[in-house]
């Protein structure tokens, strides 16, 4: 019984959803490009490529659910902790940066001498 | 039900995701990021991937996003930037058409072309004997276990590449 209605949500995600997800996944997307184009704080930039890797993110979890498939939530871990790992890096420039030139404003930033 | 908990988190993360680029200060920003992280969790939990969205919870709209708040709030960015200054109004137009053109190129690719419904090697009802956790646990430390020993690598050199630049003095 349980099966049966699960068997029907399935097909509603399979039949109906999936592409609603691409498509929000590729809004998402679109707006983080809007957002590294518009914004001129290095912050602010990081946090767009952020929206960015979660846009791929829910595009492999979506497509992972499709294809019946775990493979893509192992690669989601994986994209996360890169992710953590580049914002530990990425903010630490950036505050290297705003001490030495004490501004983190992009089109004031340059040079690129150390 | 999933339509509408999909309509629900869908629209509110395309909203504060819209809040992240034009809102002004960076504090606003950081947390509309996080309302915009908390709803993909919400996503992900529809997709039946618990596992990834509590991860999502823990490590994005907790850890990344309080090392975002730590370091706007430490370099204490007073200054708010105008998004109507004219030096950039052409990299503005060149933003806004690459978005659009972006969201024209994606979108259409996957919705016009009807994929198969596929048997894949983890059914629901293989998946639900266990657990989520538990079958990505087991991928991640059979099939995968060379990859998460270099993610652990890389977090590593991450910590040393952090502490360096903390400790460097410029």
């Amino acid at each position: 019984m349980e099966v049966g209605v699960e068997q029907v949500g399935i097909l509603e995600v399979h039949m109906i959803s999936l592409s609603h997800y691409l498509i929000l996944a590729a809004a998402l997307f679109a707006l983080g490009v809007l957002g590294v184009f518009l914004r001129r704080n290095a912050i602010v930039i990081f946090m767009c490529i952020e929206l960015m890797l979660n846009a791929v993110n829910l595009t492999f979890i979506a497509v992972s659910r499709y294809l019946q498939d775990l493979g893509g939530q192992v690669f989601v871990f994986f994209v996360m902790t890169v992710a953590a790992a580049e914002v530990a890096v990425g903010l630490a420039i950036i505050v290297v940066v705003f001490r030495s030139r004490g501004t983190i404003r992009v089109d004031e930033i340059h040079t690129m001498k150390g | 039900m999933e339509a509408l908990f999909f309509y629900l988190f869908g629209g509110l993360s395309l909203i504060s995701a819209g809040f992240v680029v034009f809102l002004r200060r960076p504090v606003h920003n950081a947390m509309a990021l996080i309302l915009t992280f908390f709803c993909l969790a919400g996503l992900y939990l529809l997709l039946h991937a618990e596992f990834i969205a509590v991860i999502q919870v823990l490590v994005y709209a907790g850890a990344i996003m309080v090392l975002f708040l730590f370091v706007i709030m430490l370099l204490s960015l007073e200054r708010e930037e105008s998004l109507q200054d004219p030096r950039g109004r052409l990299r503005r137009w060149i933003g806004g058409f690459l978005a659009v053109l972006v969201f024209l190129f994606l979108a259409p690719v996957w919705t016009l072309q009807v994929l198969p419904v596929l048997k894949g090697t983890f059914p629901p009802e293989r998946v639900h004997e266990v657990g989520n956790t538990i079958w990505v646990a087991r991928l991640l430390f059979t099939d995968y276990l060379l990859p998460f020993e270099v993610a652990s690598i890389l977090l590593l050199a991450a910590i040393v590449g952090a502490v360096f630049f903390a400790m460097r003095r410029l």
